[in-house]
């Protein structure tokens, strides 16, 4: 097996492999609770958590588990996680579990998660799997989380609203209003706005990676095979 | 990985075996998860109902437990669910309020689930809207976080305004309704209506029965 890079595996999963962005898996619960910032996080920590958890069962296991029977063994784990976390939630973050709904337990259905189970986690040892979850599973919570923040500041005007739910009382304080008589934009926090919050970040992200590229090319004055652009 | 010619039921039971370990790890994990969580979530859901209700009836009106003196209703028709529980506040004995919980409301897009507190006299306690679909927005003032709008019922009753005034202004009646969304509004004031009616009919006999037993638990 080639040598792991640990460097290129997280900016892999930050980036140039980024589950919402480039991937486009688990768009049903990135598209249904990004009208906030904190429900955006919120699900996305959750989501990061099983994911972390999968991958290191899965890569655990994956000498013994015979290829007839993976996929379904993946599925069970991941089942037995998400239902894990459902609890813990419900347990100590109540509001936000009441907010999230129905989204906690369609994170078994997220295709990241069984997607690196069996892309990745089956394949690699058990340290780099617990990185690529964690790289992977950022890069998933950082595009929520933006869009999120976007929806929620173009939307109503805050940034931060319902922190306590995640972050206990202390946080209700971080709720910031831009403009008291801001009108807010119907649109942003409807279903539309996160079809189009999400296409305007997937065109910046190939804006910005189109400059490097660019970039790259103008300082390697040798004639080198460009990487091909996708 | 694949070697041909493998006797086909020792590979299908080998598979099996693996698959109904998993199947028993995973059930232990979640049993385990659930031991170690039933108790903090029956907690989590008690605190956040008593701040439902502190929210509409502060806690020094009262000195009984709230959450243990309550009756299971049923009336469709004026409360619009099958199963509203009434949480009855005591001071000393004597009536203080009500509390209905839930009591749903046909908004624009489904169930408001509301919580109304009637004192014994008729008059409203409060209400707050535990859950709804409406539009963000527009109807979602409705929410105390949104909008201060639900307050303005606190301190009605059937007399105040008169019956007839049970409506939003659209309609001929006292309470405002919101620009762009009259149904959200109009919804919530004709359950509240109905349930001051309701509470009218059934009057302060509603103290006297005792809690059923069933369902109290462990304190």
């Amino acid at each position: 097996m080639s040598e792991i890079s640990y460097r290129r595996i997280v900016t892999d999963g930050l980036w140039h492999n980024n589950q919402a962005l480039v991937a486009l898996l688990g768009l049903c619960p990135l598209m249904a609770v990004t009208n906030s910032l904190v429900n955006g996080l919120g699900l996305g920590l959750a989501t990061t958590a099983v994911l972390l958890m999968s991958n290191l069962s899965v890569s655990t296991i994956r000498h013994w588990v015979r290829a007839e029977v993976r996929l379904p063994v993946f599925v069970l784990i991941i089942a037995s996680f998400v239902t894990a976390v459902e609890l813990v939630m419900h347990a100590w973050f109540h509001e936000l579990y009441k907010i999230l709904g129905i989204f906690i337990p369609l994170i078994v259905t997220n295709c990241t998660i069984i997607g690196r189970a069996e892309a990745f986690a089956s394949r690699n040892p058990v340290a780099a799997s617990g990185v690529d979850a964690v790289s992977i599973g950022l890069g998933f919570t950082a595009v929520l989380s933006l869009l999120g923040a976007s929806r929620e500041l173009i939307g109503q005007g805050t940034l931060f609203s319902g922190a306590h739910l995640l972050f206990g009382e202390v946080a209700r304080a971080w709720e910031l209003t831009l403009n008291a008589d801001y009108p807010g934009v119907l649109l942003a926090i409807l279903p539309p706005g996160a079809f189009m919050g999400l296409g305007t970040l997937i065109a910046l992200k190939n804006l910005i990676d189109r400059y490097f590229d660019r970039r790259r090319a103008e300082l390697a004055p040798a004639p080198a095979t460009e990487p091909e652009q996708a | 990985m694949s070697e041909p010619a493998q006797n086909p039921w020792r590979t299908a039971l080998t598979a099996a075996a693996v698959l109904g370990f998993f199947a028993i790890l995973g059930s232990a994990l979640v049993g385990l998860a659930y031991q170690g969580t039933a108790e903090r979530i029956a907690q989590s859901e008690r605190e956040a109902l008593l701040r439902q209700l502190t929210a509409i009836l502060p806690k020094d009106q009262y000195d009984n437990p709230l959450l243990q003196d309550y009756l299971d209703v049923s009336a469709p028709n004026e409360l619009g669910t099958e199963a509203t529980r009434v949480y009855r506040a005591r001071r000393q004995g004597r009536p203080v309020a009500v509390i209905l919980s839930p009591v749903i409301a046909r908004g624009y897009s489904g169930a408001i689930d509301l919580i109304v507190g009637i004192r014994a006299g008729g008059t409203l306690a409060g209400v707050r809207v535990l859950s709804h679909k409406e539009t963000p927005g527009l109807g979602d003032r409705i929410d105390v976080e949104k909008s201060p709008w639900i307050l303005g019922f606190t301190g009605k009753s059937l007399d105040n305004p008169p019956l007839d005034r049970w409506r939003v202004k659209r309609d001929g009646g006292e309470f405002d309704q919101f620009t762009g969304a009259t149904i959200t509004p109009r919804a919530v004031v004709a359950a509240v209506k109905k349930s001051l009616l309701w509470y009218r009919k059934q009057g302060l006999k509603l103290f006297d029965r005792p809690t059923p037993k069933v369902e109290s638990r462990h304190e």
